[in-house]
């Protein structure tokens, strides 16, 4: 395909390497995120399904399709994978690497060499991550969480699947400074910060979470390591060790990780209604700034999830408390984003169906965390499957539908073709009516009493199990049908144009696919990012 | 008593859970409902069909404010609802009468001020209930639905929960910490029975009359969680006339038979991964070599072969 300037696009252009090789020892930050987004894919279908098979079991008491230590092992390994190798690079490494740079009127990330790196980090630790579950003493079964002192007992091959973890952490510290410090070097001119769009601020504020929280769980994860090696003795009481500081020093990474997902994810949906809304972002710098107070208190709530730990009662009404002020920021970006469909001009293409439905159900997700803040309720369904379902509605809920909002706005741009959008609008209505029969009964249950991590249950927890696994099946087919759909695209003849969708935003100015270096010049910016006047 | 009601005082607790239950819940519906319904209504009222052109508008700082204060004042009622509820949780009646939970892979032991030892949680009804959260291995959580309540048992951590049952009957007892295998079997049953009632029960005890030296040494190293005494096959074969039975044996992959005297019971608590017991699995027991002194495996071999 022909480019406005004859340059060459980032596919066309092997910059002379043979094959496979042109993508894995790439540097250009667009070949980089199209490795993570098929890396990523693969690794959550295969989670996806293990998540498929342990409903399948939920399906009815007892033994269904497997024995409890099978059992164990999955929800393990799909907690694994879905955590550490897709939702917290997720949207970051994919849409994050490819758009960042154009975002902000760069040729490239700050350090091209790095990031290919940062890649090549990740693939290892994934690979140890599989390794994990077929080496070994079988899979570990420790749930992802990786509790002590079950984790430093347990007969499996828990050091290999840590070790994985460990590794992969390297990968998100890196890209995490690789995304500060291009954030802060390379704006084009003219793009002061209050000047910069909302996409790259949010990566902005998870880039820091990244890169100062990261290592804790780093360095928490080899005392495990040490323990089961050499019998060290951090955390077995039998060792002389605090199961207790386990559990706080995983969370002070757990739950910022959290905010790891679900920044970039509020992110896009924040670049996206005002695209088909044809109209300015509803209070730029509350979102802006929100997205750094998520970050900054984001970091001292973590104890909210140790409220029946014994923890002391200070701690406990203290996390309580900061939870419930960490709520106020995400409030305040909801508001926004319903405040800019108003007067606006609605268009509402595959990518805002996507994006609208984030909205309901983060509130869905994030009203229930106000039931798992506040001390009296909590004690009652910690544990259970409520919790389940809380923070399946804010990863898969939010960031999961965010990255299907921005799957589907950004393709156009990314391969220059477009998907059927009847099949993408269908699948989307699967997606989310599945999405809802899966999750929803897991909050009813779970206020009933239904623990989670249960092979098996009581009889008076059946309809709920039952109903939630229809409801798996219904969301698998969907996502099939995305899927496909999106790969099809490929198919059209026609090219999809530079800007199919009307944004303004500096992506949507070069062409589809981008060129190599993305601009011939670099633009200097005089307006801000959302402003549809003409 | 298994499903749920709400504000079924069960326990002393349940109203002030169950209060702030309703009320972050009520907010919640009304805030959930209230913006989804707007959002649709400006989706309708301004899609490009009816509104073809949008009008600008960049932002307002009142709105701001508006949208920051009141959720911040509501979400401090919330807290301040859920703190009281709780805070009733950790202050303990000096009257309250004392029970030991012994948590272990994957069953509850209850100990009574008097000794007295039982598989279920008997509680006197009306009165005020302690119990002492201790476990021998992995971290438990006991969590009894219907109450309101939940506490880790963590290893070399004393924790406590109290709690005063309100209705008669017999509620479930789940274990909320994943614990391994048997997690979810990890089940119990607290009866509130009448108080009369419960101290006849708890008098029907003669603390004399000790359980046998090899039974004791066998709960506290937690083999029961494995092993049954009445033949039913939990994760490792049932004792129940082991002694003098012909068992059979996969040695390094062959199966063979063996006759299960004091030598091989001995080395099936010492070396139990040699001599794998047909249809179980291997490396789920460990080795006691080091952790129970050869005396006490004596004691528990000693028991083992009065088992019928
Ligand atoms: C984690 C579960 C577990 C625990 C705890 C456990 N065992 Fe076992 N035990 C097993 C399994 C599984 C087997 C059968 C496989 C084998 O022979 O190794 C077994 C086998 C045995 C046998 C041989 C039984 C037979 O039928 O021949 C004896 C005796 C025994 N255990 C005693 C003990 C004693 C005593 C303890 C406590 C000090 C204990 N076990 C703790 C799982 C356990
Ligand atoms: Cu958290
Ligand atoms: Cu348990």
């Amino acid at each position: 395909m022909e480019t406005q300037n004859n340059q060459l696009n980032y596919i066309e252009d092997t910059q002379g390497r043979w094959g496979i090789f042109a993508w894995i020892f790439s540097t250009d930050h667009k070949r980089i995120g199209i490795l993570y987004l098929i890396s990523i894919t693969t690794f959550f279908l295969l989670a996806a399904l293990m998540g498929g098979l342990m409903r399948l079991e939920l399906i009815a008491p007892g033994e269904t399709i497997m024995d409890a230590q099978t059992y164990n092992g999955l929800f393990t390994v799909h907690g694994i994978i879905m955590i550490f190798l897709v939702v917290i690079p997720g949207l970051g490494a994919v849409f994050g690497n490819f758009f960042l740079p154009i975002m902000i009127g760069a040729r490239d990330v700050a350090f091209p060499r790095l990031n290919l790196f940062s890649w090549w980090i990740y693939m290892a630790g994934a690979i140890l991550a599989v390794y994990s579950q077929f080496a070994g003493d079988g899979p570990p079964d420790t749930g992802w969480t990786f509790y002590a002192p079950y984790s430093t007992e347990s007969g499996t091959n828990v050091v290999a699947a840590v070790f994985a973890a460990f590794v992969l952490g390297f990968s998100s510290i890196l890209t995490g400074l690789n995304f500060i410090v291009t954030i802060h070097r390379m704006r084009a001119p003219g793009m002061t910060w209050f000047k910069m769009p909302l996409f790259p601020w949010s990566l902005y504020a998870t880039a820091w979470i990244q890169v100062l929280a990261t290592p804790i769980v780093g360095i928490t994860l080899m005392m495990i390591v040490a323990e089961r090696l050499f019998q060290i003795g951090f955390f077995d009481p039998a060792l002389g060790g605090d199961p207790i500081l386990y559990q706080h020093l995983f969370w002070i990474y757990s739950h910022p990780a959290v905010y790891i997902m679900i920044l970039p994810a509020m992110g896009v949906i924040t670049e996206i209604i005002p695209t088909f809304a044809k109209k300015s972002i509803f209070g730029y710098k509350a979102i802006a700034l929100s997205s750094v107070a998520i970050a900054a208190v984001g970091y001292f709530v973590w104890g909210h999830h140790m409220y029946t730990s014994g923890m002391s009662g200070t701690a406990r009404w203290f996390f309580s408390f900061l939870t419930f002020i960490v709520a106020i920021p995400s409030a305040i970006k909801v508001f926004n984003w319903v405040a800019t469909m108003y007067k606006g001009s609605i268009d509402a293409r595959t990518p805002f169906l996507y994006a609208a439905t984030f909205i309901f159900l983060f509130m869905i997700g994030g009203l229930t965390g106000l039931v798992l803040g506040s001390l009296a309720t909590d004690v009652h369904v910690h544990d259970t499957s409520f919790v389940v379902a809380h923070f399946h509605y804010i990863i898969f809920g939010g960031m999961g539908f965010a990255f299907f909002a921005a799957i589907h706005y950004w393709w156009p741009k990314m391969f220059g073709k477009m998907y059927n959008e009847r099949v993408a609008n269908i699948a989307w209505l699967i997606t989310f009516v599945g999405f809802n029969v899966l999750y929803f009964p897991l909050f009813v249950i779970g206020i009933q009493g239904m623990p989670r991590r249960y092979f098996d249950y009581l009889p008076e927890f059946h309809a709920g199990h039952l109903i939630s696994t229809i409801g798996a099946f219904i969301l698998l087919s969907g996502l099939f049908l995305m899927i496909i759909n999106i790969y099809r695209a490929k198919k059209h003849v026609t090219p999809a144009g530079d800007n199919p969708w009307g944004g303004v935003t500096l992506e949507w100015q070069v062409p589809s696919p981008p060129p190599t270096l993305n601009f011939d010049e670099i633009p200097t910016i005089t307006k801000s990012p959302y402003s549809f006047e003409k | 008593m298994t499903i749920l009601q709400i504000f079924s005082g069960a326990s002393n607790f349940v109203e002030g859970v169950d209060t702030a239950f309703v009320l972050i819940f009520g907010v919640s519906f009304f805030f959930l409902f209230g913006i989804t319904a707007v959002m649709i209504y400006f989706i309708y009222k301004y899609h490009k069909s009816r509104n073809p052109v949008a009008t600008q508008i960049e932002g307002s700082n009142t709105l701001e404010v508006i949208w920051t204060v009141i959720p911040l004042i509501i979400v401090l009622v919330m807290f301040y609802y859920g703190y009281k509820g709780y805070a009733v949780m950790r202050e303990v009646p000096e009257d309250a009468i004392t029970v030991k939970v012994i948590s272990y892979m994957w069953d509850w032991d209850f100990e009574y001020e008097n000794g007295k030892l039982s598989k279920d949680l008997y509680v006197p009804l009306n009165k005020a209930v302690k119990l002492e959260l201790t476990s021998l291995d992995v971290i438990h959580s006991l969590y009894i639905p219907a109450f309101r309540v939940k506490e880790d048992a963590v290893p070399g951590v004393a924790n406590y929960m109290w709690f005063i049952a309100q209705l008669e009957g017999s509620y479930d007892i789940l274990c909320a910490e994943y614990c391994g295998l048997r997690h979810s079997y990890m089940e119990a049953q607290a009866i509130v029975v009448p108080e009369e009632e419960y101290l006849a029960w708890l008098a029907d005890f003669d603390p004399e009359v000790k359980d046998p030296k090899g039974l004791e040494i066998m709960r506290a190293n937690a083999c029961m969680g494995c092993h049954s005494l009445d033949g039913a096959k939990l994760v490792g074969p049932s004792f129940k006339g082991i002694f003098g039975s012909e068992r059979t044996v996969i040695v390094d992959g062959k199966t063979t038979t063996v006759v299960a005297d004091e030598d091989y019971m001995k080395r099936a608590i010492t070396d139990p991964n040699k001599e794998v017991v047909a249809g179980f699995q291997p490396n789920l027991m460990q080795s006691y070599k080091k952790i129970i002194a050869e005396e006490d495996i004596n004691h528990i071999v000693d028991y083992l072969k009065t088992i019928e």
